[in-house]
């Protein structure tokens, strides 16, 4: 099969390969500044190598703090999500009424929108109700963009489950909460993981919305961009950005692996 | 005789649509019954609110005597082959098979060789660990009936069983749904457009139109006496003619079927009004059917195939006898 496909010529190739660089090379350069000795500057080369802000970083409550908003933030914006994204997902594709693409269409604007519109929107709609700017004014902001890759993903799988199943297996004697666990569960399930995972990996590097609607509190992406301006322990920052690369890379990873497979089943189906 | 489902006066309307006009219909008890008529004609909102998944807006309905408007299709002794099977993609055969078992508690072992035994019954032995993506459309469609009958419903009911069927594989399973309908002894209700597989497998036919039935009979009643011109002309092989013919050749007009091997042939020109050309032959191995042109009245007659069968183009007169003439009302 390989033989059979055109080889590229080797400007292309060159130029694939020069492009690939430009994208990691700098995520590289990240990597190796977590080891470097020096603290103030972002020096090249680095004059030294040390695993000590690894313990430095273990060391310091304010990236706990930060580390424990982010993760409790982005797990209750997808949970909201999940259920509201499922449930829109199912009205939308399982009846038509009126106004069901306009609806359609306001769920995805969101993530359409530029973050700063959707931030400065909901800021002033805190602002204008009194609601002081808290943990769940952030919770609120994110589920708002976690809802839509819920939802895409949901839409999606759902028109592929044809009607039918829901009936037969009403028919076969299951009421709804047992179609919903048997029947309807399985055949969204890959995509709602899916959509979730995509969800949480959002939510956790936010920082547009974020800064609009948060109070004093500091999530990770926030707390990092504060360190930036701070000459004081700077690896401690790359330290976090090598954790955060790794906690938001696996999940988008598994993410495409999961859809991919519930494709081939679903397809395989038809 | 114990009365299966019972409609009375059933009426079902989406919005301005009447898709149901009060319809009344008995089906016995062991029963291989057809709903048979156009799309639209109402037949499969019919089977839809016998098996629950609609409600009627009026009328009452019984299944085994027991009123069943607003019973949820899970509580009714009713199952359903659905056209497009309706196979769960996520579960095995055998998984599939027993679905109901499962809902219901029935303990794994006892489960699973329930569910082995049906699948031996719809000649799928050995098929339990495949998915159903890894299956034939006739593979398919056995496991779907496997599905539906394991749980000893009282009511089968199948929406266009064989429609996504080949021809040769539709025939051979028009006969084994018809054997497996004698053996279990359930009541076989089928919803078809196709009033050749209504006429080869049901003992009563409804044939349905805009919402309503037309006729109910044996196959060879709806044949030989269509009550009304939509049936002759739906169920499609007898001529239908129309009263200004028929007044003219037995005197008293009014709509009328006439049965194609009912009509005699004889070369050259006689009574004027009976005096035609052959313009189709259509051979048809053991008869051969030709279409006659009696200025602007077609009629098709079938004959024994042969030498004695004229030529295309040439004169002849038909004949038939005045009794052979079934009369019938004028519903289009």
């Amino acid at each position: 099969m390989r033989s059979d496909a055109p080889r590229a010529p080797w400007g292309l190739k060159l130029a694939a390969g020069a492009g690939l660089v430009f994208m990691i090379a700098p995520l590289l350069l990240i990597f190796v500044y977590a080891f470097t000795t020096e603290e103030r500057t972002y020096q090249w080369p680095p004059p030294g190598f040390t695993l000590q802000w690894f313990g430095v970083t273990w060391g310091r409550t304010d990236v706990w703090q930060a580390l424990t908003l982010s993760v409790q933030v982005a797990t209750i914006s997808t949970a909201i999500a999940l259920v509201l994204g499922t449930l829109c997902a199912a009205a939308v594709s399982g009846s038509k009424f009126f106004g069901r693409e306009v609806i359609s269409l306001l769920v995805i604007l969101p993530i359409a929108l530029p973050g700063i519109i959707t931030g400065i929107a909901l800021r002033s709609a805190f602002g204008m109700t009194d609601i002081p700017f808290s943990f769940w004014t952030i919770v609120v902001g994110h589920a708002t963009f976690c809802v839509v890759t819920v939802y895409n993903n949901a839409v999606a799988r759902f028109r592929r489950t044809s009607g039918s199943l829901i009936e037969a297996s009403m028919d076969l004697g299951a009421d709804q909460f047992q179609t919903f666990r048997y029947v309807i569960l399985p055949n969204i399930g890959t995509a709602l993981l899916a959509g979730g995972m995509l969800a949480f990996a959002l939510s956790f590097d936010e920082v547009i919305v974020t800064t609009f609607t948060a109070g004093q509190q500091q999530t990770l992406p926030l707390w990092m961009l504060e360190e930036l301006v701070r000459p004081r322990q700077r690896p401690v920052t790359n330290v976090v950005a090598v954790v955060v690369v790794l906690v938001t890379t696996i999940p988008i990873l598994l993410a495409f692996y999961l859809t991919r497979d519930g494709d081939q089943i679903a397809g395989s189906g038809k | 005789m114990t009365t299966a489902v019972s409609l009375k006066a059933i009426t079902r309307r989406f919005g301005e649509v009447l898709a149901l006009d009060a319809i009344d219909l008995d089906i016995a008890e062991g029963e291989f019954f057809a709903m048979l008529g156009p799309s639209g004609s109402g037949k499969t909102t019919c089977l839809r609110v016998i098996a629950g998944f609609e409600q009627p807006s009026s009328g009452e309905l019984s299944i085994f005597g027991q009123r069943a408007e607003g019973v949820p299709p899970y509580k009714r002794n009713v199952n359903t082959v659905f056209q497009d099977y309706a196979l769960f993609p996520h579960l095995n055969v055998i998984d599939n098979v027993a679905y109901s078992l499962m809902l219901r508690k029935v303990p794994v072992a006892e489960r699973y060789s329930q569910a082995e035994a049906v699948l031996d019954m719809v000649k799928l032995a050995g098929y339990g660990m495949r998915r159903p993506g890894q299956l034939s459309g006739g593979q398919r469609q056995r496991v779907a009936l496997a599905r539906a009958l394991v749980n000893q419903p009282k009511v089968l009911l199948l929406d266009e069983p064989l429609g996504a069927l080949d021809l040769k594989l539709r025939e051979q399973m028009q006969e084994e749904l018809k054997s497996l309908q004698k053996r279990l002894g359930i009541t076989f209700i089928f919803v078809t457009h196709d009033q050749g597989e209504a006429m080869s497998m049901a003992d009563r036919i409804a044939v349905f139109n805009l919402g309503k039935i037309m006729q109910v009979g044996t196959p060879e009643e709806i044949y030989l006496k269509p009550a009304s011109r939509f049936v002759a002309d739906f169920v499609g092989s007898s001529n239908v003619l129309p009263p200004d013919f028929v007044a003219r050749t037995t005197g008293k007009a009014s709509w009328a079927s006439l049965r194609p091997e009912a009509i005699t042939v004889t070369a050259g020109a006689g009574q004027p009004d009976l005096t035609g050309t052959v313009v189709a032959r259509n051979y048809l191995g053991a008869t051969t059917r030709i279409t006659v042109d009696l200025g602007g009245q077609r009629l098709h007659a079938v004959l024994p195939s042969g030498a004695g069968v004229p030529l295309e183009g040439s004169v002849v007169t038909v004949d038939f006898d005045p009794s052979a003439l079934h009369r019938m009302d004028d519903t289009p």
